[in-house]
């Protein structure tokens, strides 16, 4: 029960002012089609750089508990999911809009999406500790094999061709490598000038994941955001809690999957939100109703996608590992401050972490508070211009990047990751396993190498590498998820052949 | 799969596996070795990768990847240079001020679907530009303190 005796820090002025604009501009920017929680929380670390770490972790993690939320309100009002997240939320969201329950799919949602959330932020506070005390039997060969872990699952998980996410993540690998070695000192890779400090993970995150999406609304041409907004009529908040608490199967098998599927790293929100409206749908007695405009349709896409939030941080917070894209921002936000996760974390520094984590628990209601007043003005936000949104983006993206060490040599890195990434992106390949790459290089090599060291004088590489029960399991969840991945994309191959032979 | 995307993957995927390669031969080759036993291990499984999407989109078996059509390059281009000039050469040499406002207001004008001919549109186009200046001014001059190169009026 720590965490309670750090309560009071999230309300001084200054940081439950953060928690309330991180949670306010999170819902706005959230509701933006085209602005995913990665991108908005990667363009605001370079506002965290002047402010305490608790201070800016407050602001980061508001921000991206709530623009999850937010993208529940052009999924609703415009059919157009704020982010990959909402996807299922516009399958009985929009309906329920378009029969005249805008306003009551709105309070479902954010009703919905707080539960989950607490509750996974609940998961999060009480598994971690558990789990930085297990973490602590992680030595150097574990280390290694779980870095591998985390650019693997995501490669194959998070990717839809399983060698181009593997590909993926090993230029990341590749790009963390880039710059002077830690041991020898000797450079290694750097074409330019701009390369010689290796490349910083700030930077890199914004382009990598900002720039794609500017070069994306450019490629649409002179194009008007045209969507039409439903209008929504007012709807008594208290039905609405009634109804949220009357469909205890839709939010209990949400927040279960979200806070299940959050634990596992590399499968996002966009799965969480699916996985539980498919399984919501399959032991509803009402299944027939879904995707009609039923509210359990609703309740279990953003209860799930919310509860997933908490626990993608605890392999984070505990071994150092981000459990999804979002997660390796918030890591990039940890170590600008000086501050490196692990299972030591929460002795180290719990005026920190605490109030960081105890932020995400108001945040939620907050959360919920904001997002219920100002749902039906934040949609209009969706109506900005694509062209004025992508100026906007990359201006923000070359003043971010360059105030990270007041170095032009970060601009262009960011901008020469970002172009490459948007072509790659067309591809096939994927944002996630090459920033996954990026931050867990360093991580992976330093293991490696002191590993080697280690088993170099006593067992061996092959001994020290590949025995131990925790090596073999770590081993094995590599093995299975590549494994799984190769199934399924054979699977969906023979699927599409057989198609093609009927037509 | 239509013959553009085809020959976009070959070349994509041709270029990657040439950084593959690139890789691997420069962690192999580079002294001291001891520095490059880290990337050799990486090298040599992002060239065999590379090597397999290559041989696999010259077989034409990708499955993955729409590519980019012909509307959408002739779209992004003009968009594109003005952003690479941007963050290349104008922030630097112009200063980040002068070159974000010139590049916002050039974006907005060549990507605003509203009719060219009508005052009221360039108003509109001049107080978004100044009023987002504005912001960001008083976000990373005032508030953050970030000192940017502000070349001309330097």
């Amino acid at each position: 029960m720590e965490f309670l005796f750090y309560m009071g820090d999230v309300f001084t002025p200054l940081n439950f002012g953060l928690l309330l604009l991180g949670t306010i501009g999170g819902l706005i920017l959230g509701a933006t089609p085209g602005l995913s929680p990665t991108m908005t929380v990667a363009l605001l670390i370079p506002f965290t750089f002047k402010l305490e770490p608790q201070q800016g972790l407050i602001l980061l993690g508001a921000a991206y508990t709530s623009t999850v939320a937010g993208g529940a309100v052009s999924a609703i009002l415009l059919k157009i999911p704020g982010a990959p997240a909402n996807i299922a939320t516009t399958l009985d969201g929009h309906t329920m809009a378009q029969k005249g329950d805008g306003a009551k799919a709105l309070q479902v949602s954010f009703i919905a999406s707080a539960i989950g959330g607490l509750f996974g932020v609940l998961l999060l506070i009480f598994l971690t500790p558990v789990l930085a005390k297990w973490a602590l039997a992680f030595g150097p060969s574990e280390l290694f094999w779980l870095a591998i872990l985390g650019v693997t699952v995501i490669g194959t998980l998070d990717s839809s061709s399983v060698v181009k996410g593997l590909l993926s993540g090993c230029i990341g690998l590749w790009l963390a490598t880039i710059g002077f070695d830690d041991i020898m000192g000797a450079q290694r890779f750097i074409f330019h000038s701009s390369l010689s400090g290796g490349i910083n993970v700030i930077p890199a995150l914004i382009g990598l994941f900002a720039i794609p999406q500017v070069i994306g609304m450019l490629a649409k041409g002179r194009k008007g955001n045209d969507a039409e907004i439903i209008t929504v009529k007012r709807h008594p908040i208290g039905a609405a809690f009634r109804e949220v608490f009357s469909r205890k199967r839709a939010l209990s098998i949400g927040t279960a999957v979200g806070s299940i599927i959050g634990l596992i790293p590399g499968v996002g929100g966009q799965i969480a939100g699916l996985v539980a409206y498919d399984q919501s749908k399959k032991m509803s007695p009402d299944s027939a109703k879904f995707g009609t405009g039923h509210p359990e349709g609703v309740i279990a896409a953003e209860s799930a996608n919310n509860a997933m939030v908490g626990p993608s941080l605890v392999p984070l917070l505990t071994l150092s590992i981000p459990g999804s894209p979002t997660a390796a921002v918030l890591l990039g936000g940890l170590l600008i401050h000086g501050i490196f996760p692990g299972p030591t974390l929460f002795a180290q520094y719990p005026q920190v972490v605490w109030p960081f984590i105890n932020s995400m628990l108001i945040g939620q209601i907050l959360m919920c508070v904001f997002g219920l007043l100002i749902a039906g003005w934040a949609a209009n936000v969706a109506r900005v211009p694509p062209a004025v949104m992508a100026a906007i983006v990359l201006s923000l993206a070359v003043f971010g990047s360059y105030s990270v060490q007041h170095s032009m040599g970060d601009v262009y890195v960011m901008m020469s990751l970002g172009l490459s990434m948007f072509f790659l992106e067309r591809f096939g390949f994927s944002a996630a396993p090459l920033v996954l790459g990026l931050i867990l290089g360093p991580i992976a090599e330093a293991n490696f190498i002191q590993g080697a060291m280690i088993a170099n004088a006593t067992v061996g590489q092959l001994t020290y590498f590949f025995t131990g029960w925790l090596n073999w399991l770590l081993i094995a969840i590599v093995v299975m998820s590549v494994g799984y991945s190769i199934w399924m994309e054979l699977g969906q191959r023979r699927y599409t052949t057989k198609e093609d032979a009927s037509v | 799969m239509s013959d553009l995307p085809r020959s976009q993957h070959i070349i994509a995927s041709g270029l990657i596996a040439g950084v593959g390669l690139a890789v691997a031969y420069i962690s192999f080759t580079q002294e001291p070795a001891d520095a490059f036993v880290f990337p050799r291990l990486i090298s040599s499984v992002f060239a065999a990768l590379a090597i397999w999407t290559f041989v696999k989109a010259a077989m034409g078996r990708t499955k993955v990847g729409a590519g980019l059509s012909g509307l959408e390059m002739r779209n992004m281009l003009p968009g594109l240079g003005i952003a690479l000039v941007y963050a290349f050469w104008a922030a630097k040499e112009l200063g980040f001020y002068t070159a974000t406002t010139i590049t916002f207001f050039i974006l907005l004008t060549i990507y605003d679907p509203a009719p060219h001919g009508a005052v009221s549109t360039w108003v509109k186009r001049v107080l978004i530009t100044a009023g987002f200046m504005a912001v960001m001014y008083g976000l990373f001059a005032v508030l953050l303190n970030v000192f940017t190169p502000r070349e001309i009026f330097s």
